[in-house]
């Protein structure tokens, strides 16, 4: 069974933003709501780097386990998804996600949050696969159709890999070896697990002692 | 006859007591179809036959080659 994750090679990012650009035209994704963004440390500056940033599909996903209405569900291939019917839009989703994957729309004339809307991994949401509810609530599903995610699949440099956790592992690791440098992998540990995750690097180590 | 009128009183009395079940659906109990049923529309890669879960998989992973390890390309 095939376990979909993303990852971002921060050695390769050029921080265009095709992926956030092909992730709302591909699912008309409305105004003040971006399902991905990219994201730069220490622009401007020498060795600055930039990471593309979605939901991250995690296997112990925080959201999943604040949600008070429950209206989150793993698909079967490890995608973190939502049901909106379901959604009350309270918000605890977006303070528990530590990548900033939850947004609300927020065009209401009161200001109304409305319901929560995140990265799907291009595979819709419980509505028909396909149908037009679930394109209204969701977007495309692309998964469905035989694609893989618009954002990796349209990432010029192929920064942005998406798809079996396995052959996108694979992928990186080919990379690092060749070029010998830029393991770093951001977030997967947080995402997927990892006994590194959470602990500080060896630089922080270093500056802490000094 | 005042028994009848008591049990009539209580039940009119309680019938406020009962609401309708006011239940959310729960997240174990969302039912999505599986990805690999495909979408029944003709707008999907053609690589594939929609329903068959092996054969799914096995297009995703050599379209994820294909697409996004350009090692594959250069090389």
């Amino acid at each position: 069974m095939a376990r979909m994750k993303f990852v971002c090679d921060a050695e390769r990012c050029i921080e265009c933003n095709a992926c956030v650009t092909a992730c709302k035209n591909e699912h008309e994704v409305p105004w003040g709501v971006n399902r991905r963004r990219v994201v730069t440390l220490n622009d401007g500056l020498p060795g600055e780097k930039s990471i593309s940033v979605a939901c991250m599909h995690c296997s112990d996903a925080p959201c999943m386990a604040v949600c008070p209405v429950n209206c989150f569900y793993r698909t079967d291939e490890g995608v973190v998804l939502h049901d909106k019917d379901v959604c009350i839009g309270c918000g605890y989703c977006s303070y528990a996600c530590p990548f900033g994957a939850p947004q609300f729309p927020s065009n209401g004339t009161f200001g109304v949050r409305g319901k929560m809307d995140k990265c799907t991994f291009c595979a819709g949401g419980p509505e028909a696969h396909g149908s037009q509810a679930e394109w209204e609530k969701y977007g495309r599903n692309r998964l469905a159709e035989g694609k893989l995610p618009a954002c990796a699949e349209m990432c010029s440099t192929k920064a942005l890999l998406g798809g079996d956790g396995d052959v996108i592992a694979d992928i990186f690791r080919t990379r690092v070896v060749a070029r010998g440098k830029g393991a770093e992998v951001w977030g997967w540990g947080t995402a997927y697990g990892s006994s590194q995750a959470g602990q500080p690097s060896e630089a922080a180590k270093s500056e802490a002692k000094s | 006859m005042t028994r009848l009128l008591v049990l009539i009183a209580l039940a009119a009395g309680l019938a406020a007591c009962s609401e309708p079940s006011q239940d959310l659906r729960s997240g174990h109990a969302i039912q999505d179809d599986p990805a690999w049923q495909g979408t029944g529309s003709n707008f999907v890669a053609s690589d594939w036959t929609p329903g068959d879960q092996r054969n799914w998989e096995q297009a995703l992973k050599v379209r994820l080659q294909r697409g996004q390890n350009e090692y594959n390309r250069v090389r």
